[in-house]
């Protein structure tokens, strides 16, 4: 294969990677490319605030840091790498399993190692590249407020997208070479969610349970964290040392990326194609039950409900979606085991936790059950009315989300009654406006197009979002301040009336 | 023909997209009867059928199944009617069984008589090996034998199809056209679109054709050969007359 060939496939690669990420930004609908792209201006101007609130006081810092700082800086470094690897997990995956030229590029005359180390470096490029457009607020905000020096934090930036790529493109091989294609890309799926949030959730568990606070801060900044840790000149810190504009560590740091990337390019390149082969060849996997059981009796709704449930279950992408947000209820649950024995104050902060996890799961499930109807037709030619339908997907929502938090409120019943019946009216609320939401804004698609609801309607993603949070702050003011939670309630559901007004579906 | 001789009888059935894509048509199925419905591409068969199973909503027209009003009573005509496409829409985390049992819950049908008729069908579609396995690694072959299996396990009196036979080889094409003929023969009425006129040819009682969403000719192949003035001549080479005059007509 020629420089010129392998040039050409690096463009063909990057122009495939920039319409993936076109399409969903526009949904897939062309014409929208130029208000996608206002959008986005916008959307990094206004984040420009939030990067204020968050890291402007760190503007003013100067190298040589203390021990505290430094830990807050890699620890939020850190959190970034294991964001990107998240990412760049999903991205490793959904090349071997959705993109539908391995055949073509597998049976055409050029070296596969070759190809797939562009490939590889694509999927690097894209991941870093997602990194810097997401961290610019946040080093300008640094680079205002602090000097010219900041922008070495582009240069962290694009080290820790490379290594992050590179360790996902390794552990993705390696998961197939070790329990198989079938199970790797539900076992993807799981780690890239647990990576994403298990870091800082860790952190909040580790707060509560040695501080009794939500706060991830006040592990990072303890003396306990500061004992523990390495001294100043460790390499531990070069990273932070780069972010702060130590040109030798910077360089360092992408050297090192550079090598890394590198050496899994030259291992895994030629292993790349067979794992894509292995992945076409069990691309029909056949999954046997042991089911003898006879068919049960009903009504139809019941049917319905019986298959929702037994395709939620079976879901593996759902598997790890819902893990993801019951992930987030780990650290509230583990605070309301404290609170018996210390009765702190701050188990009030669970409430808004449980009701806004409530609220994005019930417009998950919502979608799953709404939208996502794989047999649209089957179900669309049954002799049943179209309510009764949508009433029996509406009710295993509102069951599924009843399951999972009836324990937690019913926990919460003992530690305190009213805080507890607060939080349950909230869960019902949340869900039900999310559930709401989705109903309006149904569009048909298959299952398997979760991944891409949000694009699908931004209207209902922000407005499932802000219901979350308006239902969740209303109802942590219950509790804290009764007077402020009738404005944000009304708030709330002021958002929810308009959002109806201008849904496509009103029912 | 007795007015209550007809399985489906529509009047001045019209749909508008972009363009007009069914032209107030009318068309009359016999109780009993296999019709094969033919067109070329985008003549309006798809949108034709979708509207008369209950998908999609005419602008204006009438359906009547079985002496039902469709579009009146929706539910009791969907009652006696199954609706097969081309691209079979089953779900992926069922088993064959598992599915029809489903399919059965919704059409009401008790599970002392859904079950047998479950495994019959199943079995006679060739699919008993695969009764427990998820339908995720069927072929497209397999996933349309699901469907059909699907459509006739609440026992339908009228079964509309379209495009059935896509995508399945010979063997099953054989199994699925041997089951529409013993339905046929048990007095239930078949509607199918298709592109292979052989299978129209050799199974159809009788056959329509459409284009610009109207019915250009109607007929047993016999007659549709006695109008178009040629004994000897294939139904392939009919249909392609009849479309070409209908194109330069338009």
């Amino acid at each position: 294969m020629t420089t010129t060939t392998l040039t050409w496939f690096a463009r063909h690669e990057i122009r495939l990677a920039w319409r993936e990420w076109l399409a969903m930004m526009t949904a897939g609908r062309r014409g929208r490319t130029r208000a996608a792209i206002i959008g986005l201006i916008a959307l990094a101007a206004f984040l420009h605030l939030p990067a204020y609130a968050v890291i402007g006081r760190f503007a003013d810092l100067q190298a040589p840091l203390d021990k505290s700082s430094l830990i807050v800086i890699t620890a939020t470094i850190f959190l970034a790498w294991a964001l990107m690897l998240s990412q760049a997990i999903e991205s490793v995956t959904r090349v071997f399993y959705a993109r539908a030229d391995l055949d073509l590029i597998m049976s055409s005359p050029v070296a596969l190692a070759n190809v797939f180390s562009v490939r590889i470096a694509a999927i690097a490029l894209s991941v870093t590249a997602m990194a810097l457009l997401l961290s610019t607020p946040f080093v300008d905000v640094l680079v205002i407020g602090g000097g010219v020096r900041w922008f070495a934090a582009y240069g962290v930036v694009i080290a820790i997208g490379l290594s992050a790529a590179a360790v996902a493109i390794a552990v993705t091989i390696m998961l197939f070479r070790s329990i198989g294609p079938r199970r790797t890309r539900l076992v993807a799926q799981i780690l890239a969610a647990i990576i994403g949030a298990g870091f800082v959730i860790a952190l909040q568990i580790a707060a509560i349970l040695s501080y009794g606070t939500l706060s991830r801060f006040a592990v990072l900044t303890s003396d306990a964290a500061a004992a523990f840790a390495p001294d100043t000149d460790s390499i531990v810190w070069w990273p932070a040392r780069a972010a702060l504009g130590d040109g030798e560590a910077l360089l360092l740091l992408l050297a090192g990326s550079l090598v890394l990337l590198g050496a899994v390019m030259a291992v895994f390149s030629a292993r790349f194609a067979d794992t894509a082969v292995s992945v076409s060849a069990n691309a029909t996997p056949a999954h046997q039950g042991f089911r003898t059981r006879a068919f049960r009796a009903g009504s139809r709704q019941q049917a319905l409900r019986r298959k929702e449930f037994v395709l939620l279950r079976r879901d593996p992408w759902l598997v790890s979606q819902s893990l993801m947000q019951l992930l987030y209820l780990v650290p509230p649950a583990l605070m309301l085991w404290r609170s018996y024995a210390d009765s702190s104050a701050a188990i009030v902060l669970i409430t808004p936790v449980i009701v806004m996890a409530a609220g994005q799961l019930a417009g998950g499930l919502a979608w799953l059950t709404i939208s996502g109807e794989d047999a649209a037709d089957l179900v669309a030619t049954a002799p049943l009315p179209s309510s009764r339908v949508i009433r029996a997907k509406i009710e295993v929502v509102l069951i599924a989300i009843g399951v999972l938090f009836a324990p937690l409120v019913i926990a919460l019943l003992f530690a305190s009654p009213l805080q507890a019946v607060v939080t349950a009216a909230g869960v019902i609320i949340a869900a039900a406006s999310a559930t709401a939401i989705q109903l309006w804004f149904r569009v048909q698609a298959r299952r398997s197009q979760f991944r891409r609801r949000q694009t699908s309607s931004r209207l209902a993603t922000f407005a499932e979002a802000f219901s979350s949070i308006g239902w969740a702050a209303t109802a942590a003011l219950v509790l804290a301040i009764p007077f402020a939670a009738l404005v944000s309630g009304l708030l709330t559901a002021a958002i929810i009336a308009a959002t109806w007004k201008i849904s496509p579906r009103r029912e | 023909m007795k007015p209550d001789d007809s399985a489906l009888q529509v009047r001045g059935l019209t749909k508008r997209f972009d363009r007009l894509a069914v032209d107030a048509l009318d068309l009359t199925v016999r109780t009993g009867e296999f019709y094969a419905l033919l067109g070329p591409n985008g003549a309006g068969k798809t949108t034709t059928l979708r509207m008369v199973a209950g998908l999609l909503r005419p602008d204006a027209g009438s359906v009547s199944v079985l002496g039902i009003d469709a579009l009146g009573d929706p539910v009791a005509a969907k009652q006696v009617t199954a609706w097969v496409s081309d691209e079979p829409m089953i779900y992926d985390k069922l088993c064959p069984l598992e599915y029809l049992e489903f399919v059965a819950g919704l059409w009401g049908i008790e599970p002392s008589v859904s079950e047998p008729s479950a495994r019959d069908l199943l079995a006679s579609l060739g699919l008993e090996p695969h009764l427990h396995e998820r339908c995720e690694g069927f072929s497209k072959g397999m996933r349309q034998k699901v469907a059909l299996a699907g459509a006739l396990v609440h026992n339908p009196r009228l079964i509309i199809l379209d495009e059935p036979l896509t995508g399945l080889d010979a063997v099953s094409a054989r199994h699925v056209k041997g089951l529409l003929g013993e339905r046929v023969q048990a007095g239930c009425t078949v509607i199918m679109t298709t592109h292979i006129l052989e299978v129209a040819e050799r199974m159809a009682d009788r056959i329509g054709v459409i284009a610009s969403g109207r019915l250009i000719a109607e007929g047993t192949l016999a007659e549709l050969r006695q109008q178009n003035g040629r004994n000897d001549t294939s139904l392939e080479d009919m249909f392609i007359a009849l479309v070409d005059t209908e194109a330069a007509a338009a």
